[in-house]
């Protein structure tokens, strides 16, 4: 039975596979290159574990940002965490013992797999959705490692595979809009952030696109509402 | 010493950001609180996408015909056979012929 959990968990977990050890290596190798060895790769993928915050960390210690700059930044780049959280709230509610783990372990590609998941028995949804975060932690800091230390000596062209990350979300897009019957908040999703990225350029529409979205879909909600 | 300060701050408001709504809404979730958590995810991972692809050109070659290819596969593959796995594999894979293949 447990068993059995663990190997569905695995599986849902394999399409994060490939784009963790990808970017994580890439991480690895940034890190190395900027005078910083394998055990600060793998500290970093163990207690930030956000993968686009640890780019940009790699910056900011080969910099020597200060304290505040460091706070401020991450601030920025992960404030999109709040929105996942948010949406995880009564997903998690009786979790138990696992949700500090899964609260913490809550990235970009582990919400994509578990906002939308059901575990095989609604008893162990908990430990389903932990053992999900576990995986995808592992290949995050394994490829990390394996970076650091390889390097860039690898035998065949891995160029393109970073599309992966990519394919997770369109697969992860298409399937809620096969099963959602009000498909206004995946087009609400898509056109405000093509908006922003127009508006404010390619570094910084993130936040004021989860803004938008989030105004967006409460005024829909209000208007909804008004017509009943 | 100052690196891992600096790493021990990263780690902190990253996990206080990841903790914050679920502490502040521990007691109970209020009704637009609730209704964001429902609406919330696709228009989120709609934004990822867009996210994810926002570094194409559509002016220079290949003018972004590699990833529209590749998302198209993605979407089409995920409709037919609703294997996440199999749609982003045969996904990745076209992708990773079409860009080395054109270089």
């Amino acid at each position: 039975m447990k068993a059995q959990l663990i190997r569905q968990a695995f599986y849902k977990s394999v399409p994060v596979m490939a784009g963790y050890l990808v970017l994580g290596m890439g991480f690895g190798i940034l890190l190395r290159n900027a005078g910083y060895g394998v055990v600060w790769a793998a500290a970093m993928s163990l207690f930030i574990y956000a993968g686009s915050m640890q780019y940009v960390g790699v910056g900011l210690l080969a910099g020597g940002a200060s304290v505040l700059t460091t706070a401020v930044t991450t601030f920025m780049v992960n404030a999109r965490h709040l929105f996942y959280s948010i949406s995880m709230i009564d997903k998690y509610k009786g979790a138990g013992k696992y949700k500090p783990y899964l609260i913490f372990a809550l990235t970009d590609e582990t919400y994509s797999l578990l906002c939308g998941a059901k575990a095989p028995e609604e008893a162990d949804s908990g430990l389903f959705c932990f053992l999900v975060s576990l995986f995808n932690h592992g290949y995050w800091v394994a490829g990390s490692v394996m970076g650091s230390l390889l390097g860039t000596a690898l035998p065949f062209s891995t160029a393109g595979i970073e599309f992966s990350m990519t394919a997770l979300f369109v697969a992860s897009f298409t399937e809620q809009w096969i099963t959602a019957k009000d498909h206004l908040p995946a087009i609400t999703g898509l056109l405000c952030t093509l908006l922003c990225l127009l508006v404010f350029g390619r570094d910084s529409f993130l936040v004021p696109a989860m803004l938008l979205i989030t105004l967006v879909l409460a005024l829909l909600r209000g208007r909804k509402e008004g017509a009943k | 010493m100052r690196s891992a300060v600096l790493i021990a701050v990263m780690s902190a408001v990253t996990i206080a950001l990841r903790a914050l709504p679920f502490i502040v809404f521990k007691r109970q979730t209020p009704p637009w609180v609730a209704n964001l958590g429902r609406v919330l995810p696709p228009a989120i991972i709609g934004m990822l996408v867009v996210y994810c692809l926002k570094d194409v050109s559509l002016s220079a070659r290949p003018f972004g015909l590699p990833e529209a290819a590749a998302v198209a596969c993605v979407a089409g593959v995920q409709a037919l056979k609703r294997n996440s796995l199999l749609s982003i594999l045969a996904g990745t894979a076209l992708y990773m012929t079409l860009i080395q293949l054109a270089l």
